[in-house]
């Protein structure tokens, strides 16, 4: 168990800057979520931690040790690939057993650290088996054996549930947390999906074009997402962006459609102007009579079965609810939403909250 | 009906099975009846298809004559040199595939030296070989047979080594082992099959070179394609001891393929479609 930290890690394939200046601290224990659009940096930031990428300037620092220019194997870290990497010659325990057998641990151990990591992923069953002869979950959970049987500083895991199919995946998201707080490691984990990154994480760095754009719990980054970017990649539905214009004397918001919602002038932006309005499908309500409101036309009703999601359009805005399932709410129909500002965000013409 | 149109259908593909073993088998059918034969039977007309006895007079003559030491040297020859092209080939292939040095083209130019005939390159092989002392030596042959068949070598093992995903090698690293150790215990184990194709095809081109053997060699190490025209003589041609000769030569090869089959097709079959 160790912290990791990299310092100014910089990245460059010939023209293209993959990753710029980053700088972060994992503290030991802890279950980190690397996320961000493809492109972004996060697998390459990952390779650049275990040693399999080359980065052009920075320190990456293990447990004290700067195994910036060490090789793979002497940086002490295990790794879980996305194509689960495992030798189809060998049988399931050789594979678990391979990383062991390479740093020459005795037999007897072997089978020990074998065994116990079998049983703590429940793949006991299938030690003789090839590859070949699993599933794509049982495969993932040999993959993920493969790692946590050594005693590694830090684990790190490269979009391990990708290939899995929706409801395996939520299975696994559920075992790897339960993993994680038994074993008490470090964790470092890339992933494009936000659900995963949002249900895993102790902390979330969402990264953008190589750089950190922001970096939290997985709540703060939810509820106070820094810029735009950040409120538009968690959450799904993703968060409605409305151009509004805020008349802070009045404490009134302004659609483009010219409706006007009067507020009570807390978390609405404390200078009059124009801003990009961040609501949550959840943070709408249908109004209640005689409360402010915005009136909007009902596009396509979405039942999910617990909720109702609603897209409506204000002028030329579209905006999706989420409703209760018996709203009673359909196609066709103008309603009327009340929508509170506390906990809605605003950001300015930069993309920035303010 | 089904039942007897399935019969005939079978039946069919036995016969057309058997009439095409029957055409390749016959050849080595032939040799090895003549190996045995007496040479009043060798030069019977209408010929003699099962020979009446077993003559072994062909065989003896070769051992009492020390000419079958030829085997053994072939064998050495196409052994040494195609362990040597084998381990040569796989780390050049390696580089290859995973650093990429001189991009697409480098691999185009390793394959074009093989095609070239190999006539044009003997009689400048024969020179520099005089002038290194190495005509009629093992080293000579060895030397010759390796580097001519590291570009196949090459070739063939960058498209067995193409198909292995690189996230196994990086796994591998990550675990603990180093590059050496990846290539030993991850890329050869994956390419297996293409490596054992690649090494019987490379025996093979090496057992039955007759140009360079021709030319490089005078009496040390006659490899047995060179002996067996030495049984073509101006006066008589002793036609047993060129069958006997050439079965020792045929036995190794087709034992090897026998032993070998499995990997062979599936090599072939995986070579051909990756490039």
């Amino acid at each position: 168990m160790a912290d990791l930290q990299l310092v100014n890690i910089d990245k460059h394939y010939g023209a293209v800057h993959a990753v710029r200046d980053v700088s972060l601290k994992v503290e030991s224990g802890a279950f980190v979520v690397l996320v961000g659009p493809s492109g972004c940096g996060k697998s390459t930031l990952l390779r650049a931690i275990a040693g399999l990428e080359d980065i052009t300037s920075g320190d990456i620092i293990i447990d004290g040790r700067n195994v910036t220019r060490l090789a793979p194997r002497a940086r002490n870290v295990a790794m879980v690939f996305q194509s689960y990497a495992l030798y189809p010659y060998l049988t399931v325990f050789e594979n678990i057993a391979f990383g062991l057998r390479a740093r020459g641990e005795t037999e007897a151990a072997i089978r020990d650290r074998v065994n116990w990591a079998a049983d703590t992923l429940s793949i006991t069953d299938y030690l003789n088996r090839h590859p070949r002869e699993l599933s794509g979950g049982q495969r993932q959970r040999v993959a993920i054996g493969r790692a946590i049987v050594r005693e590694a500083d830090v684990y790190l895991f490269d979009e391990p549930l990708s290939n899995l199919d929706a409801k395996l995946r939520d299975g696994m998201r559920e075992e790897l947390k339960r993993l994680h707080a038994r074993l008490g490691r470090t964790f470092v984990y890339v992933t494009h999906d936000q659900v995963e990154a949002m249900t895993l994480a102790d902390r979330i760095i969402l990264l953008r074009d190589g750089v950190i754009e922001q970096d939290g719990t997985p709540l703060d980054l939810f509820e106070r997402p820094e810029t735009r970017f950040v409120a538009g990649f968690l959450g799904s539905p993703p968060m409605n962006m409305l151009d509004v214009t805020v008349e802070q004397a009045d404490g009134i918001v302004r659609l483009e459609d010219g409706q006007m919602l009067p507020t009570d002038g807390l978390g609405i932006p404390k200078e009059t102007g124009h801003y990009t309005w961040g609501i949550r499908p959840e943070q709408m309500r249908l109004a209640q009579k005689g409360e402010p409101h915005i009136k909007v036309a009902v596009d396509v009703v979405q039942p999910t079965g617990s909720k109702l999601l609603a897209t409506t359009i204000a002028g030329r805005q579209k905006l999706t609810v989420e409703l209760d399932a018996h709203s009673g709410v359909d196609a066709g129909q103008t309603i009327t939403l009340a929508v509170s500002t506390t906990r809605t965000v605003f950001f300015d013409s930069d993309g920035r909250r303010v | 009906m089904r039942r007897w149109e399935n019969g005939w259908r079978l039946a069919l593909r036995l016969v057309l099975a058997l009439v095409a073993v029957g055409f390749f088998a016959f050849p080595i059918y032939w040799l090895a009846a003549i190996s045995i034969k007496s040479p009043e039977e060798i030069f019977a007309y209408p010929p003699v298809w099962i020979p009446s006895g077993i003559n072994l007079s062909g065989y003896v003559a070769l051992f009492r004559n020390g000419d079958v030491w030829a085997v053994w040297n072939s064998l050495v020859t196409a052994s040494v040199s195609t362990v040597l092209a084998m381990i040569l080939g796989t780390l050049a292939a390696y580089g290859i595939v995973r650093y990429r040095p001189g991009g697409e083209n480098l691999t185009i130019w390793i394959i074009s030296q093989r095609m070239i005939p190999p006539i044009c390159v003997a009689f400048p092989i024969f020179l520099l070989f005089v002038s290194l002392g190495l005509v009629d030596t093992f080293v000579g042959l060895i030397v010759l047979y390796t580097a001519f068949n590291l570009p196949y070598v090459i070739w063939m093992m960058r498209g067995y080594i193409q198909d292995i995903p690189p996230e196994l090698e990086q796994s591998a690293l990550v675990d603990g082992l180093s590059r050496w150790a990846v290539i030993t215990k991850v890329v050869i184990p994956m390419a297996r099959g293409g490596f054992f194709a690649t090494a019987v095809f490379t025996f093979i081109f090496a057992w039955n070179d007759f140009l360079f053997a021709l030319v490089l060699t005078r009496s040390e190490v006659v490899t047995y394609p060179v002996q067996v025209t030495g049984y073509f003589g101006s006066q008589s041609t002793f036609w047993s001891q060129i069958g006997a000769m050439s079965m020792l030569g045929v036995l190794p090869m087709m034992l090897v393929v026998a032993t070998m089959q499995r990997f062979i097709v599936r090599g072939m079959s995986m070579g051909a479609v990756k490039g």
